[in-house]
């Protein structure tokens, strides 16, 4: 296998946990798919579904991280940042669904909570961050990459403890919540270094070929006018 | 759209292309992060396979394909197709929910 398996599959945690989870899952994407219709036009849509389709990619390049472990992209904070939350929820939301259908990468009944995890979590700690990061940042495109940087490096960590939750209420390991949740954050510290260097290539790249078309930009221009 | 913003967009496609198709090859196959700790700590024995690991694409190859380089790099294509339709898909499903009146 050249590809490692990237998220949760079935059986780490119960059933009830994941029915729970995939129900919570199912609220946010129903909200997203309302919420993104505000921020879709003739030209946005084309972009978002194309961060869908590049984030698919990256997350297929894993990166080494440390003795015997690798890391990749997640994608929420470069979604976010490009397209904003409600289409990133959804973006990460069709990743992992073609993952999880055609791949088997992640498990089906494990499909609720890698979405909660990933396009949930991962992508509103992202928003957040952002939103927080562009009020004390210049005001330049350089403030909004920076912003995108750091709030991508939050949410990997955070969406480990995603997965510690998870498993602290139902999983069927017998090894204790502290252990893993150690073990996952201190992991995920480090693989979200990579996450920010990938973030910013891309977000640099993006912002400064089409600013115009970046959902994270635009109110930034609004602030300055 | 512009000429300018196909374009674009024509090179956000290929840059994800090349990077499923091609640089995926020389992805790092050390366990995940997550599969790393569950192995280290003792539960990634509760894994179950999945309900689909029969699926011709299954970890990210096509089955019968026997050249690593061009199973992974086709697999990645087919993805990010897939990927893109299914997206495309959705966000037009979002845009239904368009309401007249905000536009």
């Amino acid at each position: 296998m050249l590809i490692p398996r990237l998220h949760i599959p079935d059986g780490f945690v119960n059933l009830p946990v994941s029915a729970l989870f995939g129900l919570l899952s199912i609220a946010f994407v129903g909200l997203a798919l309302k919420g993104a219709a505000k921020t879709l036009d003739d030209r946005t849509t084309p972009l978002a579904g194309l961060t869908a389709v590049f984030i698919f990619a990256a997350q297929m390049i894993n990166f080494p991280v440390a003795a015997g472990t690798s890391g990749h992209l997640v994608g929420a904070a470069l979604a976010t940042v490009l397209v904003g939350p409600y289409s990133a929820t959804l973006a990460l939301t069709v990743v992992l669904g073609v993952q999880a259908l055609l791949f088997a990468d992640g498990g089906l009944s494990a499909l609720g909570l890698n979405v909660f995890n990933l396009s949930v979590i991962a992508v509103w700690v992202s928003h957040f961050a952002i939103v927080g990061l562009r009020k004390v940042l210049p005001k330049t495109k350089s403030g909004v990459t920076i912003a995108a940087t750091v709030a991508a490096y939050i949410s990997v960590p955070l969406a480990a403890l995603g997965f510690t939750i998870q498993y602290a209420f139902g999983g069927t390991g017998t090894i204790p919540v502290g252990t893993v949740g150690s073990a996952m954050i201190g992991t995920h510290l480090l693989i979200g270094i990579g996450e920010a260097l990938i973030t910013f290539m891309t977000v640099s790249t993006v912002i400064a070929t089409r600013s115009d078309l970046v959902y994270g930009w635009k109110p930034t221009l609004e602030v300055r006018s | 759209m512009s000429k300018v913003s196909k374009r674009f967009y024509l090179y956000f496609f290929l840059a994800s292309a090349l990077v499923a198709g091609a640089l995926s090859f020389y992805a790092s196959s050390q366990p995940d992060g997550l599969e790393k700790v569950a192995e280290d700590t003792g539960f990634l024995d509760t894994a179950k396979d999945s309900a689909v690991s029969g699926s011709p694409l299954a970890d990210y190859g096509v089955a019968g394909l026997d050249n690593e380089r061009l199973s992974v790099g086709l697999s990645g294509i087919i993805g990010i197709l897939v990927t893109a339709l299914v997206a495309f898909g959705v966000f037009a499903i979002s845009k239904r929910f368009k309401t007249g009146a905000k536009n």
